[in-house]
């Protein structure tokens, strides 16, 4: 299986993912911002960090890159396109997927384990999952999910929201939401489940030394449901 | 203008320094000349004040690659691996301005490690701020914390651990130390020394603006009422510039394009070029039309004199110029040919085709000024007499309850969740253990590092003081099961024109230079900072200790959290109840005075290389080392972080119950083992002679204490989990 991640200046999670989707069987190539042609690929990454500073508005410069009218049109003819953290603001400044990120609710960066629950699994990121509740990563400064209310309506109707925040339980009341994000929103897709915006970063848990392995479960999940 | 003793005076320089350039010269500087004398001379970057102490400190031994006076200090980790590492305080900018002084700290102490062609891997810091009651102290610690965050963040290099405490002293004065660990090939290692004639000067990064102008001579003077004034002093930090300057200086280092590199840190474009020419015996030619500029009309001495953040200097080998236009185009980033080495000695500024400053380099560098200050040797304080019936009336679930609680203690995660600490995806111990741990990417090592200072010992009696704050960083490397290998210091005093506070620093700089030689820890790198003072009230010497340490097979990594129940706890160390100077008698007893604990180096190092071997020996599931709060100070967090409870049974002993808990005797360690190991490990303690006391074992929940008190996990976890967030909000 063939996957590409994109290098936005910025970017500072592009090795971990690659790492990540080396490990469990990716042949994965590093695509820089620049370029125009996209690399024959089964899934296209936008990694996290800070692209362009996130300066300006998280994401908004990288969504203009010369690469990204390729990523974009992948998308559309129905490619994978998984955005993680400052990937999932660039997908949002893409239009790709609806909505955007804020702030997170107290201004501060936040770096710690959360958990978070898969409702729908009717799409090629989370199909055959054997759980339902993960223990994820999240590092981040905007990731304070908002919508509109006809937007939330609609994405509510076409089951978009991948994945939300809550405790070990499964419980997702308004404690358990780290950022403030609407309905504890942490992840979504865009109407047809191939475009997959979240703030978690799986990569940064695929090794039972660093801070779990729910991460493993997620990427081993998704090589086998692309084959 | 007319350079004349007034305005040298202006420019921090003494009269007696400006005399000897003019004698130097030959002549009378001009302005450019002078403002290029200040910033080379003045504290900061002369380490005038320091150089005579400095010089008794161990730096060498078998690891060492690199030690003091390059950009940062190299240490062998094995396997043609090398770790570059350094510490470096940005306090008086922090205090003007906490966001952008802590900011600009972080991006600083980064580039001195990847100017020496290594990749940051992992941020410390060593943060210190006043009393909790001040009033501003609240606004700095979130100002600098979030600097910190916003510029290792972006980095995207995790900020593995830290000190943060508070302290009157500190009011009028903060301080914030930052540290950063790179990895390196050992054969590829970077130097700043210049070499060959006519090689090109290139500038790379960002663009040269008037701010931070002066920031070195700022840094090298008390504060008084007018602070406020010095803000245009402090840089402005852009850390996304620095991340591609990174990235596109290790894809130029790939090559063999590069002669010397130095970023332009303190003092800038002068002192950089000044350095690199210095070392390598050159003279250096620079047109100062040709650097980037961000503003207009920037006259030489404000390009010369500048401190804009995230610019390189390179000396690169001929013909290699337009690949390295081309790296540096295709990051973005500024490059431009603005000078060349020559075999004048002389360092020579053009500006519009005119000659505007001459001047020797080995005049600005080998005659700069060195003093030999006054000090003053500090005695050891009497002990004081303790108020026994004071001491046997604390309820020992009170007291804890303080402790636990206390500002110095407390759970710092406020601070660290805001810190990145798990980028990387290398981070094998989180902050709040006794030490970061980052594994060496893609191999079995890791590298595990720390940063701690005492400066209510060095206070109280400063060559102890020195010597307990090198052996705390050893056992907090121990404690996660990682070989000390060596360190880099901080040193943050008051004015050394003041006996007292130099006093200090030459006792501390001592004690410090002892420790490191017994337990062969020896120092690769460092900065001083002084004058750190507002009016005439200094800091409490506070020496900041980074140290590193090597862990072979990060699989035998060492956590605190207790592990499992009917585990047996120990305590390695000998308790002897010393109380003065410890949190129980500054808190609780409202006492200040008394000699700190004292420091037996003998004993530090054969318990801490026994426990190491107990490690390699797989005896260990936990260790924490003691310090602050003593004994029952260090296991309340092991219960906390593992979830578990223990029931205690303090040892016969002629001590009571409280002295024995809170006492801050050093060079001990609580660690958990498994019953069945215990005669095994008893064997290996006695034929060490390392004392220890059985203490212990492990239950499900509560603190059992001799039987009569209990505390359970969730008490614990309040007292210590909630003064900051709630001090925060």
């Amino acid at each position: 299986m063939k996957s590409s991640v994109i290098t936005f200046p910025g970017s500072n999670c592009d090795r971990d993912m690659d790492v990540a989707l080396k490990k469990f069987g990716f042949r994965n190539k590093m695509v820089w911002h620049n370029d125009i042609e996209l690399p024959k690929s089964d899934l296209v990454v936008l990694p996290g960090g800070f692209s362009y500073g996130d300066y300006l508005r998280c994401g908004s410069m990288a969504s203009k890159s010369k690469i990204m009218q390729s990523v974009i049109n992948f998308a559309k003819s129905g490619g994978l396109v998984m955005g993680v953290c400052n990937g999932f603001q660039i997908l949002v400044e893409t239009g790709l997927v609806p909505g955007v990120l804020l702030r997170n609710k107290y201004l501060e960066f936040i770096c710690k384990n959360v958990f978070i629950k898969i409702e729908n699994k009717d799409n090629p990121y989370f199909k055959n999952l054997e759980k339902d509740i993960f223990e994820f990563h999240i590092a981040h400064n905007e990731g304070n999910y908002f919508c509109t209310k006809d937007q939330l309506k609609e994405i509510e109707d076409n089951n978009q929201v991948a994945i939300y925040y809550c405790n070990n339980q499964g419980k997702t009341e308004e404690e358990f939401n780290p950022n403030g994000s609407i309905k504890n929103i942490a992840g979504i897709f865009n109407k047809e489940k191939n475009v997959l915006g979240m703030m978690p970063h799986p990569e940064r848990m695929i090794d039972k030394s660093l801070s779990g392995e729910d991460g493993s479960l997620f990427f081993k999940n998704l090589i086998k449901n692309i084959k | 203008m007319l350079v004349n003793e007034k305005i040298a005076i202006e420019h921090g320089l003494k009269p007696d320094e400006y005399k000897k350039i003019c004698k130097l010269l030959k002549r009378t500087p001009n302005l450019t000349e002078l403002g290029i004398f200040s910033a080379m001379w003045n504290e900061h970057c002369s380490y005038k004040s320091s150089r005579l102490h400095l010089k008794k400190l161990p730096t060498t031994g078998k690891k060492v690659i690199q030690g003091p006076g390059e950009n940062a200090g190299v240490i062998d980790i094995e396997d043609g691996d090398a770790i570059v590492f350094k510490i470096e305080s940005h306090n008086h900018p922090s205090f003007i301005e906490p966001y952008q002084g802590a900011a600009t700290g972080v991006g600083g102490i980064m580039r001195d490690v990847f100017t020496m062609g290594a990749r940051p891997i992992a941020n410390l810091n060593s943060i210190h701020f006043g009393s909790t009651q001040h009033k501003k102290t609240k606004n700095l610690l979130r100002g600098v914390v979030h600097g910190i965050g916003g510029y290792g963040n972006c980095m995207g290099v995790p900020t593995i651990a830290g000190q943060t405490s508070f302290d009157r002293s500190y009011n009028g004065n903060i301080l914030v130390n930052a540290m950063t660990l790179g990895l390196v090939k050992k054969n590829k290692i970077f130097y700043s020394k210049a070499t060959g004639l006519n090689k090109p000067l290139i500038y790379v990064g960002s663009k040269t603006g008037r701010d931070g102008i002066h920031g070195a001579s700022m840094a090298s003077a008390s504060f008084d009422d007018k602070i406020e004034e010095k803000k245009p002093t402090v840089q402005v930090g852009d850390p996304f510039t620095e991340k591609l300057l990174l990235e596109a200086c290790l894809e130029l280092m790939a090559g063999d394009s590069i002669i010397a590199i130095q970023d332009m840190g303190a003092a800038g474009l002068t002192s950089s070029s000044i350095e690199m020419a210095s070392k390598g015996n050159l003279g250096i030619e620079i047109n100062l039309n040709k650097v980037p500029c961000r503003e207009t009309k920037m006259t030489p001495y404000e390009i010369m004199l500048s401190e804009s953040q995230e610019r390189m200097l390179i000396v690169l080998e001929n013909g290699k110029e337009e690949l390295a236009k081309k790296i540096f185009d295709k990051w973005n980033l500024d490059f431009a040919i603005i000078g060349k080495t020559t075999n004048t000695k002389n360092i020579e500024l053009f500006f519009d085709k005119e000659l505007m400053a001459k001047i020797p380099v080995n005049i600005l560098v080998e005659n700069s000024p060195m003093y030999d200050r006054k000090w003053k040797k500090s005695k050891l304080p009497k002990k004081i007499k303790l108020d026994k019936k004071k001491i046997n009336n604390l309820k020992i679930k009170d007291t804890l309850k303080k402790i636990l609680s206390s500002p110095n203690v407390c759970s710092k995660e406020w601070i660290w969740q805001q810190y990145d600490h798990t980028v990387m995806g290398d981070t094998i111990q989180k902050p709040g253990g006794d030490a970061g741990v980052v594994r060496v990417h893609g191999s079995d090592k890791a590298v595990a590092a720390t940063v701690d200072s005492s400066a209510t010992y060095c206070w109280a009696h400063p060559l102890t003081g020195g010597k307990q704050v090198v052996c705390e960083t050893w056992r907090n490397l121990i404690s996660v099961g990682a070989k000390p290998v060596a360190i880099t210091n901080c040193l943050n005093f008051g004015s050394p024109e003041k006996k007292e506070s130099m006093g200090e620093f030459v006792e501390c700089v001592q004690g410090i230079g002892e420790a490191c030689k017994y337990l062969e820890y020896p120092v690769v790198s460092g900065n001083v900072s002084f004058y750190n003072q507002t009016k005439e009230i200094g800091i409490k010497p506070t020496p900041s200790i980074g140290g590193v340490g090597l862990i072979k097979n990060y699989k035998k990594m060492i956590t605190m959290d207790f592990k499992k129940t009917d585990n047996l706890v120990l305590v390695l160390g000998k308790t002897e109840g010393h109380i003065d100077q410890s949190l129980l008698s500054r808190i609780i007893l409202n006492e200040k005075n008394g000699p700190p604990p004292e420091v037996n180096l003998f004993n530090e190092k054969n318990n801490g290389e026994t426990l190491l071997n107990l490690v390699e020996k797989n005896f260990i599931k936990s260790a924490h080392d003691v310090s602050l709060g003593g004994i029952i100070t260090a296991i309340s967090k092991m219960c906390i972080k593992g979830n578990k409870g223990i029931e205690l049974k303090t040892p016969k002993s002629l001590i009571n119950e409280i002295e024995y808990f809170f006492a801050e005797d050093q060079g001990r360690y609580i660690v958990e083992i498994s019953s069945e190991d215990l005669n095994n490990v008893i064997k290996i303690l006695d034929k060490n002679s390392v004392h220890y006391d059985h203490i212990g074992k492990i239950i499900d929940k509560d603190m059992i204490i001799n039987q009569k008190t209990k505390v359970t996990i969730d008490e614990l976890k309040s007292y210590n989990s909630n003064w900051l967030k709630d001090y925060m909000v």
